[in-house]
């Protein structure tokens, strides 16, 4: 290679304005929020709800938590994925957790269909905040997909005793479907982090 | 087509006891090797459409009553990708503090005063060359809770997409000759060699007569991986 990369640093703890500014009632329009999907994209609607936690198992206030995934027929919304993507969904979200007066992150969205590639459903999460230098990548699979999950190389990957760090649990309420996605960033039930 | 792995040397560890905030918050476990799938290959294609009219220009885009305070500047670089090659129609945004130090940012306490004409957000596309640009006004140091007297240098943050999920790049750009950058735990963070990368370059003939300090500043994505045959 003839470059080298330039380093990251952290999005410290002023990013919303800039980033995040219509979530967070700044007068700039965001690029991305935290809904994905309207009444009119195809698919299940979904909630995904998580927080962040320190090494301390405190609610982390001041991350970005972003969503990268496909639409329900495992379609991504990029020039690499030539299955014609559904165009009403760019499949990207973006959520500060410092708007919810638990520190949640709230995305809604549809359930990602399989891309087609023996990967069960599953969606790309990269975390941001105040106090991590460089981003972290992991990923989120849903509770209600067992059998798919069982065969997925990924999970597959990951020592058995922490793959539950990355199956979001389903919950039916009267809102609808909640997947619930914690992110423990440090501890006995540390997330699974994945080198992309 | 699969992406370079992000370069260590490059990037700063999670754990990096100098910037305290790290010790309880960065993962302490090592990453999972991943085989780069669609889900990697692909990623959120932003373009013009996404962008205002005055995103580039934060001297503007922020103005209630007058023009912002502070020292004008131009900022500009290209993306790259490791290989050399611009990155195209790539969003960069980017935040700074105003020229006395105050972010916008409602949970700022730091007792300088707000610019009620500078917002300090913005945004562009880069060109089919890969540059960017923008106008702005040189952000001010302001002081940090990390230890005794700390100050961040000055800096812009920078947020940048590239082709896939997996060039996404958050980072900060500093200052030719800022006193504090030896004393900042955030760079110092940075892998020795890495560092001066994160630095921006005055520039002459990019500084506009009458109007702006010009600063260069160029940005490094991770390229396209190697594939067997070029191994």
């Amino acid at each position: 290679m003839a470059l080298k990369q330039t380093p990251s640093q952290t999005v410290g703890p002023y990013f919303a304005y800039g980033l995040t500014p219509t979530q967070y009632g700044y007068d700039l329009p965001s690029i991305a929020g935290p809904e994905l999907a309207t009444e009119e994209t195809d698919g299940q609607p979904i909630r995904i709800v998580g927080q962040v936690f320190d090494g301390q198992g405190q609610p982390i206030g001041d991350a970005m938590i972003e969503i990268w995934q496909a639409d329900a027929q495992g379609r991504y919304a990029h020039p690499a994925d030539s299955r014609n993507p559904n165009a009403t969904f760019r499949g990207f979200g973006r959520c500060g957790t410092g708007t919810d007066p638990r520190n949640r992150f709230v995305f809604e969205t549809v359930k990602p269909g399989p891309t087609g590639d023996g990967s069960a459903p599953h969606t790309t999460v990269i975390v941001f905040m105040r106090g991590m230098l460089t981003h972290a990548y992991t990923r989120l699979y849903f509770s209600d997909e067992a059998e798919a999950n069982a065969a997925d190389p990924v999970l597959a990957s990951v020592p058995e005793d922490r793959r539950d760090t990355l199956i979001a649990k389903r919950e039916d309420t009267a809102a609808g479907v909640v997947y619930r996605f914690d992110i423990h960033m440090q501890g006995d039930r540390e997330t699974v982090f994945f080198e992309v | 087509m699969s992406t370079a792995p992000r370069d260590w040397t490059a990037h700063p560890p999670y754990l990096y006891a100098g910037y305290k905030s790290t010790t309880l918050r960065g993962p302490t476990k090592p990453l999972i090797p991943l085989k780069q799938s669609l889900s990697e290959m692909t990623g959120p294609v932003f373009g013009q459409d996404c962008l205002g009219p005055l995103d580039h220009d934060l001297t503007r885009n922020g103005r209630k009553n007058g023009e912002p305070l502070g020292e004008r500047i131009v900022v500009t670089g290209r993306v790259l990708d490791e290989a050399g090659r611009p990155v195209r129609n790539t969003l960069v945004e980017v935040w700074q503090a105003n020229a006395a130090g105050r972010y916008v940012h409602k949970v700022d306490q730091h007792d300088a005063p707000l610019d009620p004409n500078f917002f300090g957000g913005g945004r562009c596309v880069t060109d089919e060359e890969g540059n960017y640009r923008f106008h702005s006004i040189k952000p001010g140091a302001y002081p940090w809770g990390n230890h005794h007297n700390a100050w961040r240098p000055n800096h812009i943050h920078f947020s940048l997409f590239g082709p896939t999920i997996a060039t996404r790049l958050v980072t900060q750009m500093y200052f030719p000759g800022d006193p504090l950058l030896p004393l900042d735990p955030i760079f110092l963070g940075t892998p020795e060699g890495a560092r001066e990368r994160l630095i921006s370059n005055f520039a002459i003939d990019v500084t506009e007569p009458g109007f702006a300090l010009g600063y260069v500043f160029d940005i490094v994505l991770r390229g396209p991986a190697a594939t067997p045959m070029e191994a």
